[in-house]
């Protein structure tokens, strides 16, 4: 079985950390990461810039664009990509295009990545 | 990791958002930081062993409070209780504190935090001092190890301006949209100047720090006006130009010009969320000085090497910085992009004009200089060095142009 782990902590928090308390931090998970790579048990790594960087899509006849995440708590996150993307207009047009793929509810919200480390083949399910 | 390390992060983190909550509790900026003190400390006697509270700014806020109530009860001996209304909520149920605390009276109590720390009579260097002991909960000896001054000079410079807010009155009723905008606006530029004090000190200055902390205080911003464009463009400006922080100096502490930088020095993680920022901000179509600035740091950050630089592009935003918010230094940064796309002759034209006004001005003159030179005016150069060093503002600009000159001394002994 494949499991995704997302990660949430408190942003006023994280974005306080010095420079050097934030290299620490990574450090320390990097331990963890490099434990289960050696097991070939690690896929896809991504530290996702802070969500005042995000911007997202609401679905809808004519798709918005809002600033932000997206803080609506009755949708869940049931899924995500990394797709490369020269800009956010670049990022937006993907996201406009899988909403006409999934029209109806919900959001696509868009957060550049910080860190991302694509991993060693863990298997493919689907 | 120490066990204590995430306590202090929590407690900085959450202190401009609890200091501004006792502020509007008690309408007094000294028991407001008296009470935010004694929740610090009773958390540091209670989380070690019971584990963080889940909301430790609502938690801080209630103990604060509660502690905040008693010194004035005990004070009640002394001196006679204030009247109800200078206590305003103070009968308030605790149990929906917490409710309260993800309402808009959140973000206009950090807002109001910052703001009264820029009020128009205080001195630029008093509403940094004045901030980052309010704001950011810095001691007054680190302070004055930043300024380079002694400790009781700065507690007195943080005493005065104190009195000037005291004196000055702080309004406590939740502010209009304009308002908000206007203490916005003022918020930010203080921000900006913290970021500045930092920028301009040398390496291992105690004020190199401060770019951090400004950066701190501008996401805090951005996080509470989400759709502020200028708020987007402002914070995308410090990161990158607090991107190239590592590259800006060699190891002797001299000044590295972006030209000469190595550009894989540069923080690229910063780039990446300074350039989404400005992405978002442009968005918006509604252009601000900040933004205009983020932009153009953000075509330095783009290129891979200074050759790729788009200075045409560079020339252009100035050139809608100078309609905005028309200024000498403008136009004279203005020039630089004008040097390389028009050549020296072109940009001295254009920055002779300023003389005048820009005579105090250390980096007129460091232009001024390097123009000189590439025109092939060694005597004219020189003196402009030698005036530039006269106004140094840091040990590390001033070595920078003596070495300007020693490069103009060989040059001419190759000769």
């Amino acid at each position: 079985m494949l499991y995704a782990i997302f990660c949430y902590n408190q942003e006023d928090v994280t974005t306080a950390w010095s420079p050097e308390h934030d290299a620490r931090v990574m450090t320390d998970l990097k331990a963890v990461e490099d434990r289960l790579a050696a097991a070939g048990r690690l896929g896809p790594v991504a530290r996702l810039l802070p969500t005042t960087a995000a911007t997202t899509l609401r679905k809808g006849d004519t798709p918005l664009v809002i600033d932000g995440p997206f803080a609506e708590t009755r949708e869940q996150l049931l899924g995500f990509y990394v797709v490369d993307c020269a800009d956010l207009d670049a990022a937006l047009e993907v996201a406009r295009d899988l909403a006409v793929a999934n029209p109806g509810l919900g959001a696509y919200e868009i957060r550049p990545l910080q860190i991302f480390r694509p991993g060693g083949d863990v298997g493919s399910l689907g | 990791m120490t066990d204590t390390a995430w306590i202090s992060t929590t407690l900085t983190s959450a202190r401009p958002q609890a200091v501004g909550a006792l502020l509007r509790y008690f309408r007094d900026l000294d028991r407001a930081e008296e009470a935010f003190q004694d929740a610090c400390l009773r958390a540091l006697r209670t989380w070690p062993d019971k584990g963080p509270p889940r909301d430790p700014v609502a938690w801080l806020i209630m103990v604060g409070r509660n502690a905040g109530i008693d010194q004035v009860r005990r004070g009640s001996r002394l001196t006679p209780l204030p009247d109800e209304a200078a206590l305003s909520d103070l009968e308030d149920a605790e149990p929906d504190l917490a409710e309260r605390l993800d309402g808009a009276d959140y973000r206009d109590d950090i807002l109001r935090l910052m703001f009264i720390c820029c009020h128009p009579d205080l001195p630029p260097t008093q509403q940094i001092a004045l901030a980052l002991r309010i704001v950011s909960g810095l001691t007054v000896p680190q302070i004055a190890r930043a300024f380079l001054v002694s400790e009781a000079a700065m507690e007195q410079r943080i005493t005065r301006a104190k009195a000037r807010i005291a004196a000055a009155g702080t309004s406590f009723e939740t502010p209009d949209p304009v308002q908000r905008a206007e203490r916005l606006g003022a918020v930010a530029a203080m921000a900006y100047l913290i970021f500045n004090e930092g920028y301009s000190a040398g390496p291992g200055e105690g004020r190199a720090g401060l770019c951090d902390e400004a950066l701190r205080l501008s996401r805090l911003l951005l996080r509470l006006f989400q759709v502020e464009p200028e708020i987007m463009g402002l914070t995308a400006l410090m990161l990158l130009q607090h991107s190239r922080a590592t590259a800006r100096h060699n190891a002797e502490g001299e000044v590295i010009l972006l030209d000469d930088q190595d550009r894989s020095l540069w923080n690229r993680q910063m780039i990446a969320e300074g350039l989404a920022l400005i992405d978002k901000a442009m968005r918006h179509a509604r252009p601000g000085p900040y933004q205009i600035q983020a932009a153009i740091a953000a075509l330095h950050a783009r290129a891979a090497t200074p050759a790729q630089t788009d200075w045409a592009q560079i020339d252009q935003l100035y050139a809608s910085l100078e309609r905005l918010q028309p200024s000498p230094v403008v136009t004279l940064n203005r020039a630089v992009a004008v040097s390389k796309t028009k050549g020296p002759a072109a940009a001295l034209e254009m920055i002779l004009p300023l003389e005048s006004r820009l005579s105090s001005y250390f980096y007129f003159h460091g232009l001024m200089g390097s123009l000189l030179l590439q025109l092939k005016r060694p005597i004219e150069a020189r003196a402009s060095f030698d005036k530039a060093i006269s106004l140094a503002g840091s040990l590390a600009d001033a070595d920078h142009m003596r070495r300007q000159i020693d490069r103009l001394s060989a040059a001419r002994a190759d000769a």
